[in-house]
Parts: C-alpha cells; sequence; structure tokens
C-alpha cells in the first residue's frame, strides 16, 4: 500500500528524534489550572479568613491603595507566615518530586521508576527517625533526612558497582537491597523507641505542617539546581530513550547523562524529602499522565509535569488541610488517595481511544 | 438505694481520710487489716478482662507505667519484681528493658511472675500467658476518672491490698473536689495542648481533656470533626487564628522536645497572645499521658496555670 519511498510516512516514524516542542495549549492550560489552584489554595484554609479581606489586603499593597476591611494583624500573619510559604513549598516539592520521576523513569527506561527508586527514602527514613529518637533539635531533622537519603543512594551506587557493571538493572536490584536493609534498621531504632512513634509515622506520610519560609529558603537552591539540570538533559533523554547503544552511536555519551540526571534527580528529592517527609505517588503518576495527555517526548515530559507536578501537590495539599479540618490529614494519603483514582481514569480514557 | 450508698460513700469520704491524715500510725494499722484478711481467690476485672487469681501475687510484672504508679501507690511496691521500659515512677519501681508495646512472652516468664499486669494486648499476649498459668490484668487507657479509680480498687483487690486502694481512691477524690472548688466561675478559657512537634492535639472527650474541662477550659481542637479522631493533628493556620487563652506542651521540653522557645520561634506564632504574655506551659508527658494517680497533680497544674491567667488578666 505504502511506497517505501514516501517521504512523509518517513517522517511519521521517528519522532523522538524530531524537533518536538511543547505545545502552546497545553503550556498555557497547566500554568491556567496551576495559578487558578494557587489562588483557591491561598483563599480557602482551616483558619476562617474573608477572601474580600485577602483581597482587600493584596489591593493595599498596590502603591497609593488604603482600603479598610483588611486582614488583621493576626490573620496577616496566618496568611502570610503560614499558608502562603505552605503553598510555595508545596509547588517546589510537587515539581521536584514529578521531574525527578520523569527522569528516573528516562534514565532507567523504567515507567515504574519513582523518585525513591534508589534508596533516597529509606535513607531518609532512617536519618528523620534517628534525628527523632534521639531528641535533638527538630529544626535538625530536614538535615538528618537529607544527609540519610544521600548516604542511602551512595550505598546504592557503590553496591551496584560492586557487584558488577553499570547495568541499570543491577542498580535497581541494589537500590531494593539498601531500600530493605534501612527500612529493617528504620523499623528496629521505632521498636526500641514506641514512644516517639507517632511523630515518626507522621514524618514518613509526609506533611507541610512546619513550613514556614525558612524551609523554602533550605530547599529552593537544591531544587532549582536539579530542575535546571534536568530541564537542560531533556533531549538527550529523548536520544536515550531509543536505547544505550543506539544513543551511543548517534553520539551521545549515555553513561555520563545517566550519572547526570541521576544525580540531580537524587539531589532534588533528598532535599525535598527533607522539608516534606516521604509524599508518594507524584513522581510517578504526574510523568505518566502527561505522557498519556500529551506526548513522550521528555521535551514535553519534563516542563509540563514540573507544573502539573506543582498544581497536583498544592490542591493535594489543600484537600489535607481542609478536608477534615481544623485537623489534618498526612499529604502523602491525600496523593495516593487522588492520585491513584485519577490515574486510573486518565489510563481508560487514553486507551480506549 | 444505690443512690443513698453513693451519697453515703460521698459524705463518709472526707472524714475517713480527715481521721487517716491526723493519726498515722492509726492509719497504717487501718489500711493493713484488710490486706491480711483480703480472700483468695478472687475475680478482678470484667467481661473478657475477667481474670481469676489464685493466692496473694508476690512477683508482679507490670507492662504499664500507669499499673506501676498504682501499685505503688497502694502499697503493693514490694511485689513488683519487674516493669516495663517506661514505668519510671516512682524512683524505686524495677524498670526493666521489658517492652509493654511490643511483649516477649518469654522475657516476662524469665521473672517467673504470678501476676502479669498490662494496659495493652497486641498479640494475645493474655492468651499466651494463660497457657502457661500466669494470669494477667487488663487495664486499658483509661476513658474517664471512674476508670482510674476502677483499676486502682482492681489492683487493690488483686494484691490484697484493698483497704489502701480504697483510701488512694478516696483521697484523689477529696484533692480533685478541693481542687476544682478553686476554678473561679465564668466562660471556660481555651487551650491547645500539643503532644508533639506535628502538632497532634486532644479533644474534650478525651481523659486528659476531661482534666481540662474540670479546671474550665475549652480545647480548640474540639472544633475538629470526629473522622479526625480523638486526638486530632491540626493545621497551624488554625491553632494561631484560634488563639487559645493558654498552650500546654507536652512533649518532653528540654528533654528533647518542643519547648517554649521552640513555639515561640514558629513562623506566625509570635502573633499569639498566649505567646506573648508568657501563657505557655511545659508539662511533664509523662504525667500528662498516664491516668495513674497523679492525674491530681495534673489537675492542681492546670488551675493554677488558670489562676495565673486570671490574675494576669
Amino acid at each position: 500500500m505504502t511506497t517505501p519511498s514516501s517521504p512523509p510516512t518517513k517522517t511519521d516514524e521517528a519522532p523522538p528524534l524530531q524537533p518536538v516542542r511543547l505545545p502552546w495549549r497545553w503550556l498555557v492550560g497547566s500554568v491556567g489550572v496551576l495559578v487558578a489552584v494557587v489562588l483557591v489554595a491561598m483563599a480557602v484554609g482551616p483558619a476562617d479568613l474573608e477572601p474580600s479581606a485577602i483581597a482587600i489586603q493584596l489591593l493595599n499593597y498596590l502603591p497609593g491603595v488604603h482600603l479598610d476591611g483588611g486582614l488583621t494583624e493576626l490573620e496577616s500573619a496566618v496568611l502570610w507566615e503560614l499558608r502562603a510559604p505552605r503553598v510555595v513549598l508545596a509547588m517546589l516539592v510537587g515539581a521536584m518530586l514529578a521531574v525527578a520521576g520523569a527522569g528516573y523513569q528516562g534514565v532507567f527506561r523504567n515507567p515504574l521508576a519513582d523518585p525513591y527508586l534508589l534508596g533516597v527514602a529509606a535513607g531518609a527514613g532512617v536519618g528523620a527517625t534517628l534525628a527523632i529518637v534521639s531528641g535533638t533539635d527538630h529544626s535538625l531533622v530536614p538535615v538528618a533526612a537529607f544527609v540519610g537519603g544521600v548516604v542511602g543512594v551512595a550505598a546504592t551506587y557503590a553496591l551496584g558497582r560492586g557487584v558488577g557493571g553499570r547495568d541499570t538493572n543491577t542498580l535497581i536490584l541494589a537500590g531494593v537491597a539498601v531500600a530493605a536493609f534501612l527500612t529493617a534498621v528504620q523499623t528496629y531504632v521505632n521498636q526500641r523507641n514506641s514512644d516517639s512513634l507517632r511523630e515518626v509515622y507522621g514524618w514518613i506520610l509526609g506533611r507541610f505542617l512546619t513550613a514556614g519560609w525558612r524551609d523554602v529558603v533550605i530547599v529552593l537552591p537544591y531544587i532549582v539546581l536539579a530542575l535546571i539540570v534536568l530541564m537542560a538533559h531533556r533531549r538527550l533523554l529523548d536520544v536515550l530513550s531509543v536505547g544505550q547503544y543506539e544513543a551511543g552511536s548517534l553520539g551521545v555519551p549515555a553513561a555520563r547523562v545517566r550519572v547526570v540526571v541521576v544525580l540531580a534527580a537524587t539531589l532534588g528529592t533528598a532535599a525535598a524529602v527533607a522539608v516534606s517527609g516521604l509524599i508518594g505517588f507524584v513522581g510517578i503518576v504526574v510523568p505518566h499522565i502527561v505522557r498519556m495527555l500529551a506526548g513522550s517526548s521528555y521535551r514535553i515530559v519534563l516542563p509540563l509535569s514540573a507544573i502539573i507536578g506543582a498544581a497536583f501537590l498544592v490542591s493535594a495539599d489543600l484537600v489535607a488541610r481542609t478536608i477534615v479540618a481544623p485537623g489534618e490529614l498526612p499529604v502523602g494519603v491525600v496523593t495516593a488517595f487522588i492520585g491513584a483514582p485519577f490515574f486510573t481514569l486518565v489510563l481508560r480514557t487514553t486507551r480506549s481511544r | 438505694m444505690k443512690l443513698s450508698l453513693t451519697v453515703a460513700g460521698l459524705v463518709l469520704a472526707p472524714f475517713l481520710l480527715i481521721a487517716c491524715g491526723d493519726d498515722d500510725p492509726a492509719s497504717s494499722t487501718a489500711a493493713d487489716t484488710p490486706s491480711d484478711s483480703a480472700s483468695y481467690p478472687v475475680t478482678v476485672g470484667s467481661g473478657k478482662n475477667a481474670v481469676e487469681i489464685e493466692s496473694q501475687p508476690e512477683k508482679i510484672v507490670s507492662l504499664s507505667p500507669t499499673a506501676t504508679e498504682m501499685l505503688f501507690a497502694i502499697g503493693a511496691g514490694d511485689q513488683v519484681v519487674a516493669a516495663d521500659q517506661y514505668s519510671n515512677y516512682p524512683k524505686d519501681a524495677p524498670t526493666t528493658d521489658l517492652d509493654g508495646f511490643q511483649p516477649n512472652v518469654e522475657a516476662i516468664i524469665n521473672y517467673e511472675p504470678d501476676l502479669v499486669v498490662a494496659s495493652y494486648d497486641p498479640s494475645n499476649l493474655v492468651g499466651s500467658l494463660d497457657k502457661v498459668g500466669v494470669p494477667t490484668m487488663m487495664l486499658p487507657a483509661a476513658v474517664t476518672l471512674n476508670d482510674t479509680y476502677d483499676q486502682i480498687e482492681q489492683l487493690g483487690a488483686a494484691t490484697g491490698h484493698v483497704g489502701d486502694a480504697a483510701e488512694v481512691v478516696s483521697k484523689m477524690k477529696t484533692d480533685i473536689d478541693s481542687i476544682v472548688a478553686d476554678v473561679p466561675d465564668g466562660p471556660p478559657v481555651t487551650y491547645y495542648h500539643e503532644l508533639d512537634a506535628n502538632l497532634y492535639s486532644v479533644k474534650g472527650s478525651t481523659f486528659i481533656g476531661q482534666l481540662y474541662e474540670m479546671a474550665g477550659m475549652k480545647s480548640i481542637a474540639d472544633d475538629a470533626p470526629d473522622a479526625a479522631g480523638d486526638y486530632p493533628q491540626l493545621s497551624p493556620e488554625y491553632v494561631v487564628s484560634s488563639d487559645p487563652d493558654l498552650i500546654f506542651l507536652a512533649d518532653g521540653g528540654s528533654n528533647g522536645g518542643v519547648t517554649v522557645d521552640d513555639v515561640a520561634g514558629r513562623p506566625g506564632w509570635d502573633q499569639l497572645t498566649a505567646v506573648q504574655k508568657d501563657h505557655v506551659i511545659e508539662v511533664d508527658p509523662d504525667i500528662a499521658s498516664r491516668w495513674g494517680p497523679r492525674v491530681v497533680d495534673y489537675l492542681q497544674t492546670l488551675v493554677d496555670a488558670r489562676a495565673q491567667l486570671q490574675s494576669v488578666g
């Protein structure tokens, strides 16, 4: 039917190496969703701040505007020192986890890869648990989690290299072994200190509870750096997706790309985990949703994952702090609770097309 | 009939106590008499927690810090051979590394107990001990003060200290009555009781919440829906915007827990009236989480805090 010499068919068959651009409609649409979600998250919360008062307060920041009916000093503190940093932190962590997940999936060419694959989560868990049970200053918990996460990944790398080669499967298996070992350590420590179980548990399930601007400032450099590095590799990830040897024949140093991407994703994830605990599902669900909806080129997946990951985590946190208000749910529960059905829905609708 | 008995008990209790307090030697003889004449076998507890004790136990293992406090308060401390790792009160309690949350039956049996007291049965502890002929008393976390009284009396009956137990209970009741009498009238003041840095709190319906209620205080966590549980985790912005009159920190303070300075340093919390007026109080997490005889001390702490609030204005 089609002749081998038909040029249009040929170009259609090799999409990954074509110059792919992020479609404008997706960019505008996702940014629109993010802005809307952020505005709602700022206006709604367990502290009953009048949206009109918030609006007046915002207008008052404009030069020359002095309206009555703004927020009291206490309400203003609630808005700017508690709610605003929390929303910003959820955006950063959501974007980071989603992009790190997409990066891991690209490097390992494994759709089940997530940001916690190589022992970051287990390492951070041990670090945080040790800090909590040893009763040090609470502000050291994020630091301990970060160090633990980095140590976990370093152990995975050392083990993966030790048992042979740079095969990605070896690395994943090493990650499984390290995670199992560290989880056992954590369980043992918990068992010996059952009085701090609730606090450890609260940390593991993820939260933006004590988030202030300080937390934002702590993670901002790591996350921004990691995001920039990952974004810069989006074209190389596309090349890598055709296979390591094929990529090599195209002049792409596959091994180096892999190390850089994994390092950046891990560093960013460790920083995110340090301030927010273990928030599951974002890193695996968001990139897949983007792929199903907009296309599988990493030049689309990475930027869109960042925006949608941010919007997803801001809305999950909004649910976490309002659904049993003034109580809180751990945000990790909400991400899975919303994420799993939504993922299934997207899966069904795209597969039946 | 029942009512009149209760009334008679309430009327008589203070007099009995005064008699004991005035004359120490007399009271100790009076207390010893019932313990000598305690009858075995005795069945304590009810329903699925009912257990028969054949003779006066001499080697008790306590897996519950609260039960340990109760046993020592009723004078049965000499009969306790081992207490769990968290039984840190009173000082002469025989604390061991036994774990009440994850009890190891063999480790318990090593102490050759003739009675085990526990508050929590995670892995069929009672059944396993029963197989080797060791009776176990289950004294779960009290829901009301009456549960506390009941558990003290059960321990009294089980250990042969019926009179001492009755004395402890009636002293607790009169102490509590006199403490509560000092609570000023008027609308309740609001409080926020922080269990840990994740902002877990307590509702008024909990055991400790009832103590706060007796001290004329209302928990800001009471507005949380039932779905959030009796110990809800609160949003920081809710805590700040509800601006409680008093804040109690039950996380261990300078022993590695949340301190007054930590709270003042949290973003936005410096706006709180309680922080600005120095009405943030670190409480002993052990006393605050147990339902033993020291609830009287805790109530006193609360009433003092409330009185201080009143005098400052």
